[in-house]
C-alpha cells in the first residue's frame, strides 16, 4: 500500500508529498524509501511534505522529515512542511525542528 | 502483599515493528475506559509507540524477542509497563537525554524519552545489561474533562 501521494508542479519545479498514513518507525521507512524515489526522480527546487491526512506520528516522524531535509538540501533544493495537524505539531515543536524548516498552509496542495 | 488494581491486562508480541499500531491501539482501547479526551489518548498512543519502537531497536536491535506490555488501572490512573529481555541499557541518564541516539544512521532522532517524559506523568526506567528493560508509564486522567463530557451528556439528554 503506498504511503505517499506525490503531485509534481513543473514550472515552479515543486514536488508535493503528502503521507497517506500514520508515521511510526513501521511506515517511516516505507514513506522515506517513496519519498526518496520521488525526490530523485523529479529533482525538484522545492518538495513540501504535507500532513494533512496525519492522525497519528511519533519521534520516527522527526527523523523522517530531518533526513529529507538533508537530501534535499543536498540537492540544492528547499523542504518546507504543510497542514500540520496538532499532535504532528507538538512533536515537530518539541524536536526544535521548525526552527529549521517553514511551516505554511495551503490550498494548492490539497 | 500485592496491590489489588481495579482493572489489569497483558499483552504480549514479537518484536516486528509492524507491531507498534497494533500495540498502542490495544493500549488506547484500554485506556479509553478512564474516559480520556483525545488529547490525552493521543498523549498516551505516543508513549507507547516510543517505549514499544526502544524494544524492538534497541533491545533487540530488530532480531526477534518478546515484547510485554501490562496495564493497569486505578482511579483515574493508567500504569504500563513495556518491557524487553533485549540488550538492556548501559546508563538509562545518558540514553533519556533529549537528542541522544546510539542509531543516527537509522534517522533516530534520540527524542523518544523526551517525549514520553512530557506526554506521561511520570517515566520510569529500569534497565539490565544483556537482561533488559522496562519502561514504567503512569498517567492521571483530569477529572475535569470526565466532569464536562458527565455534563454535556445530561445537557444533551435533556
Amino acid at each position: 500500500m503506498r504511503k505517499l501521494e506525490s503531485k509534481f508542479l513543473d514550472e515552479d519545479k515543486l514536488l508535493v508529498l503528502k503521507i497517506v498514513d500514520e508515521i511510526d518507525e513501521y511506515t517511516a521507512q516505507k514513506i522515506r524509501r517513496e519519498a526518496d524515489y520521488e525526490i530523485k526522480r523529479y529533482m525538484p527546487r522545492k518538495v513540501v511534505f504535507d500532513f494533512d491526512s496525519v492522525t497519528f506520528m511519533d519521534s520516527a516522524g522527526i527523523g523522517l522529515v530531518l533526513g529529507r531535509y538533508k537530501f534535499v538540501n543536498i540537492l540544492g533544493g528547499k523542504l518546507e512542511v504543510a497542514n500540520l495537524t496538532q499532535g504532528v505539531k507538538r512533536i515537530f515543536e518539541m524536536s526544535g525542528l521548525l526552527r529549521l524548516i517553514p511551516v505554511v498552509e495551503g490550498e494548492y496542495l490539497v | 502483599m500485592k496491590e489489588k488494581f481495579e482493572n489489569e491486562m497483558k499483552l504480549e508480541f514479537i518484536s516486528k515493528s509492524s507491531n507498534e499500531a497494533f500495540a498502542r491501539i490495544t493500549v488506547a482501547a484500554f485506556a479509553s475506559q478512564l474516559d480520556p479526551t483525545i488529547e490525552e489518548l493521543a498523549d498516551i498512543k505516543t508513549a507507547v509507540s516510543e517505549a514499544v519502537t526502544n524494544c524492538i531497536i534497541h533491545g533487540y536491535e530488530n532480531t526477534t524477542g518478546i515484547v510485554k506490555i501490562t496495564g493497569k488501572l486505578q482511579g483515574n490512573k493508567i500504569i504500563l509497563e513495556i518491557s524487553d529481555n533485549g540488550k538492556g541499557i548501559e546508563n538509562v541518564e545518558v540514553a533519556k537525554e533529549p537528542l541522544y541516539t546510539t542509531k543516527p544512521n537509522l534517522e533516530r532522532s534520540g527524542m523518544g524519552f523526551t517525549i514520553m517524559e512530557s506526554f506521561m506523568d511520570k517515566v520510569e526506567v529500569e534497565s539490565i545489561v544483556d537482561i533488559g528493560t522496562k519502561v514504567t508509564l503512569e498517567k492521571s486522567i483530569k477529572k475535569e474533562s470526565l466532569q464536562l463530557e458527565n455534563k454535556t451528556e445530561e445537557i444533551s439528554a435533556i
